[in-house]
């Protein structure tokens, strides 16, 4: 490819904070680049799994071609590649956006900055990104432009005088936003004769070609029949097919230098083509990769167990299936006395945990129970050796542990001033150590805590946003273990331990946490033939204790002239709903109470 | 009565009123379809005699609704139309529901002269305010007039039927309703917890928050008072909800308990024959179109296979109190009911639901109280 043609490229991709108009902005996009007729565009059709559109954020990110011709009547290509919005996603943001030349910012005209506005900006900047600022929703009553371009300069450093003032949703002032990508995003830079070096930002597995790499290539030429190897992962394979978004696949000859496409080449598996990596040739190849590269690991694991204990290896056979998507769910058979035979599963952050589980039922059409989710322990014993606990049950006894160390993040939340007070009492709560506070401008604070993972993965989210009227914005990243002094909690029912309910857990929360699953526990067994002690306990010492009291009546008073079939119905049906309940011991569970000892407050 | 007994059962769905707890296929305001369904009944009578061929039935029960709401030509009749077309038995016990209301001297005379030899009345509560809550159309005085009228005319075995754990109903009402009922001298007391069921007026009350349920500690205790005293005036506990002086146990009932065989006629009607059961139509047109054009109107019907009839036999056999036999289990089914039950009965023994005699297995006094819990236990086999 010539210089002359790489000079009418733009890679760029969409940021924003959730809600302010980022899907509807790439869907307008398209439609004015003639990528969609209207007739097939579905809304967003850049968020492609249903999930996505229900929740409104973009799970995975994917790349579109444009072609747009200017006034002048010259012509472009675009390149839009979307980004994920969530904080468990981080990395592949960052991964995408090293993907571009540059990014247009969407801030709502009503809303301003938000702290995933920021957080993505600074992801963009890292990037060495060129940023096209756009101010969306200006048709709402509540718009006030002036406020937010003066934002966006005051706290970016931006300058936004001249930012369109769209509306994504009437498709208001888009040519003018595609007018200033072609005129600010710098075109792509790299020379085609170099040694390939092709940055994977994405893959999906297609039943017919196999693993479907999003690439953008820096440095050199990629096409057909090339022998390529994964650096990081040291893969190789031959390239079957190369090509680009239409936003359908469309095989070309080649991808050179500044080209964003995809990579088909007979590859089995997601986990071979991991985002950041970088891609070379066998022949030829690169001294050095992309820099960025990380191996992304699972921060939260969690038990997963069918309802139905014969669908166990219909489980295995979708979270197969779902690995084959996302390389970074993990999966190891484990088995529960509660709940049978399931797996341990390792997700990177709750939100992907939900994800997975929505995913395995709406999907699969399974029906599941799922433990509290748990991080890995380091848990070193009297002898020395370290052991990696996610798994509560696992946890040595309590005399041969010498001491135990727990994950941390650092944590940062951006607020209006007004909810600092509240927000800092939470983190403190959740033994949060402050570490800086600073004034974005005069009704904004960006607080920074470190805080212990497993004291954000329960409820953290929800009682920042309740105790913030929702107004809070919360990111987080891994910084390493630290010791403490955490406790294995047990719930014992009817005297026996069940061990899908144990936790680990700080000793000084165990008390107060231990009381409110008795509590909560008793609320959501049904009272049974006789009384059923439920006991929290850490180690042989009680510490909690409730009582569900034993049923008192559920006989039928009549038997009406010899009407049996309504009784069996009956009958029927209880028996039906004790088949949905977890049978511990004597006492029937229903499938919840594993799952909702979670929620407090 | 013997395990081998056959009843017949005749619905007759028409009501004066409908109570605002009932949940039977019972109508009010169908008075104009009274005599094409007496018609209708004759008809499946008719062709039902061929299933029976002479068997001899053991027991007659005319149900509702409200039986007595026929005239007593007209039930005497349907009854004169039976004996022609059965073989009924000499000593057959032959019961008629009545809502005292509709009863007076010359029809009690009437139907006793015919042969009836057992009156079910409702009486459902022994205050006024209940009564008139539970939507009655009596009064108690008018239960204890008939009650009376029916002493002098030879009627030697009557029932009363009762209601507990009513909304607002305390303790010593209830015990207060069954003196009463003692002291009109019935033979035989069925008290029936109040169940409120979706679809009646109850249900609507209590949804809408204008009925409020009676809690269940107060509505057990009730039930055990009611049970002690009723044992101190010489009743005997035999089922779940019934009470009898000795020898006065309603045949016709005992019937459905030992999951025996019985001829439902009209709409609604239930009937288990040789392993298979069949229900009629719940709608009067409906059953007397049914009946006119095809001679039956059976809207489903089943083969009971030998698992599910060993389960039926528990599920109703555990009603009394007595239990179920284990001979006549064996009997019945060729092996004992622990080769089939003995997990489940050795686990309800552990929780101290059940207890097993040499001849019978039966239900503790805390077992009764939880009889559902205790028969899903049974359904593995199902």
């Amino acid at each position: 490819m010539s210089d002359a043609i790489r000079e009418k490229i733009r890679n760029f991709c969409i940021i924003a904070h959730i809600d302010h108009g980022k899907s509807t902005l790439a869907d307008r996009i398209l439609e004015i680049t003639g990528a969609l007729s209207e007739r097939d565009q579905e809304k967003q059709v850049l968020d492609d799994m249903d999930l996505e559109r229900e929740r409104g954020i973009t799970i995975k990110a994917k790349a579109v071609r444009l072609t747009y011709q200017d006034k002048q009547g010259r012509d472009y290509i675009l390149n839009l590649i979307d980004t994920p919005g969530h904080v468990d996603f981080t990395y592949e943001v960052s991964r995408s956006l090293a993907a571009c030349e540059g990014a247009v910012l969407v801030v709502d005209s009503s809303q301003g900055i938000e702290a995933q506005t920021l957080a993505n900006v600074y992801l963009a900047l890292d990037n060495n990104l060129e940023i096209v600022p756009v101010i969306n929703k200006i048709d709402l009553p509540g718009a006030n432009p002036d406020l937010v371009k003066r934002e966006i300069e005051d706290i970016i450093g931006l300058e936004a005088g001249d930012a369109p003032l769209i509306s994504a949703k009437n498709g208001i002032g888009i040519g003018e936003v595609i007018e200033r990508i072609v005129d600010i995003v710098p075109a792509p830079e790299g020379d085609n004769d170099a040694p390939l070096r092709a940055l994977i930002f994405d893959s999906f597995y297609d039943n017919y070609k196999g693993v479907i790499a999003y690439i953008r290539v820096k440095e050199g030429t990629l096409k057909t029949g090339d022998r390529i190897r994964m650096m990081a992962t040291e893969k190789e394979f031959e390239v079957t097919e190369v090509g680009v978004f239409m936003p359908t696949l469309s095989p070309v000859s080649q991808l050179s230098a500044g080209e964003v496409g995809y990579v088909a080449a007979s590859i089995k598996n997601v986990g071979d083509t991991r985002v950041g990596d970088t891609m070379t040739h066998v022949l030829n190849p690169a001294k050095e990769p992309l820099p960025g590269y990380r191996a992304i690991n699972p921060m939260v694991y969690s038990g997963i167990y069918p309802a139905d204990g014969a669908r166990y290896s219909e489980l295995r056979d979708a979270l197969d299936r779902l690995k084959i998507n996302d390389a970074s769910l993990t999966f190891e058979p484990e088995t529960s006395v509660a709940l049978g035979f399931g797996f341990r599963c390792g997700f990177l952050g709750l939100l992907h945990m939900d994800i997975v589980q929505e995913r395995l039922e709406r999907e699969y059409d399974l029906d599941l129970v799922t433990t509290a989710p748990s991080v890995i322990y380091k848990v070193i014993t009297t002898d020395g050796i370290q052991h990696d606990i996610s798994n509560p049950t696992n946890l040595p006894d309590q005399g041969d542990i010498e001491y135990m160390e727990e994950p941390v993040v650092e944590a940062q939340i951006m607020a209006p001033t007004e909810y600092v007070g509240a927000i800092m009492e939470l983190c403190q709560d959740r033994r949060g150590v402050y570490k800086d506070m600073e004034y974005m401008e005069e009704t904004r604070v960006l607080i920074t805590y470190i805080l212990p993972l497993n004291e954000i993965i329960y409820d953290f989210f929800d009682a920042l946003k309740s105790r913030s009227r929702g107004y809070a914005s919360f990111d987080y990243e891994p910084i390493g273990y630290q010791q403490a002094d955490l406790v294995k909690l047990d719930i014992l029912l009817n005297g026996e331990i069940v061990d899908a309910l144990s936790l680990i857990i700080h000793e000084d929360k165990a008390y107060t946490r231990g009381r409110s699953i008795a509590e909560k526990l008793k609320e959501l067994i049904p009272r049974q033939m006789f009384e059923i002690p439920i006991q929290a306990a850490i180690g042989s010492k009680i510490i909690a204790r409730e009582t569900i009291k034993a049923l008192r009546k559920d006989v039928l008073a009549k038997c009406y002239g010899g009407d049996i079939s309504r009784k069996k119905k009956l009958l029927e049906k209880q028996k039906e709903g004790k088949k949905r309940m977890r049978q511990v011991g004597m006492v029937e569970v229903p499938q919840e109470a594993f799952m909702s000892v979670l929620k407090f407050d | 009565m013997g395990y081998n007994s056959l009843g017949l059962y005749v619905h007759i769905p028409f009501c004066l009123r409908k109570c605002f707890y009932c949940d039977f296929p019972s109508y009010s305001g169908m008075g104009h379809l009274m005599d094409p369904y007496l018609h209708a009944l004759k008809i499946e009578l008719k062709n039902s005699s061929t299933r029976i061929g002479d068997r001899k039935v053991n027991t007659i029960f005319f149900g509702g609704g409200t039986p007595t709401l026929y005239s007593s030509e007209r039930l005497i009749d349907l009854l004169k139309y039976i004996k022609d077309t059965l073989c009924i038995s000499q000593d057959a016990e032959i019961t008629i529901e009545a809502n005292p209301e509709t009863l007076n001297g010359y029809k009690l005379e009437a139907l006793k002269d015919e042969g009836i030899n057992r009156l079910s009345l409702g009486m459902q509560a022994g205050q006024e305010k209940h009564l008139r809550k539970l939507g009655r159309g009596h009064t108690l005085k008018d239960v204890r007039v008939n009650m009376d009228l029916a002493r002098s005319l030879g009627f030697d075995n009557i029932n009363l039927d009762l209601i507990f754990g009513l909304p607002h109903q305390t303790l010593e009402e209830w015990v207060e309703s069954l003196a009463i009922a003692c002291k009109f001298g019935a033979e035989h007391i069925s008290a029936y917890s109040l169940i409120i069921e979706e679809g009646t007026p109850f249900f609507e009350m209590l949804n809408g928050g204008s009925l409020n349920a009676l809690d269940e500690d107060a509505e057990r205790e009730m039930y055990h008072t009611g049970a002690e005293l009723l044992k101190n005036q010489g009743y005997y506990h035999y089922e779940i909800s019934n009470f009898a002086k000795p020898g006065k146990e309603c045949a016709h009932n005992l019937i459905y308990w030992h999951n025996g065989e019985y001829i439902g006629i009209g709409s609604g009607a239930h009937s288990s024959l040789g392993g298979v059961r069949w229900s009629n139509h719940n709608g009067i047109s409906t059953y007397i179109e049914s009946i006119s054009q095809k001679g039956c109107a059976i809207e489903s019907k089943q083969k009971i296979s030998p698992a599910e009839q060993r389960f039926e036999t528990i599920m109703m056999g555990l009603r009394l109190v007595k239990g179920v036999s284990k001979a006549k289990f064996y009997n019945r089914f060729g092996q004992g009911i622990r080769v089939y039950y003995g997990k489940a009965i050795d686990q309800l023994k552990g929780l101290g639901m059940l207890e097993e005699t040499t001849e019978y297995i039966r239900h503790t006094e805390k077992g009764f109280d939880l009889q559902n819990q205790v028969l899903t236990y049974f359904m593995d086999e199902l």
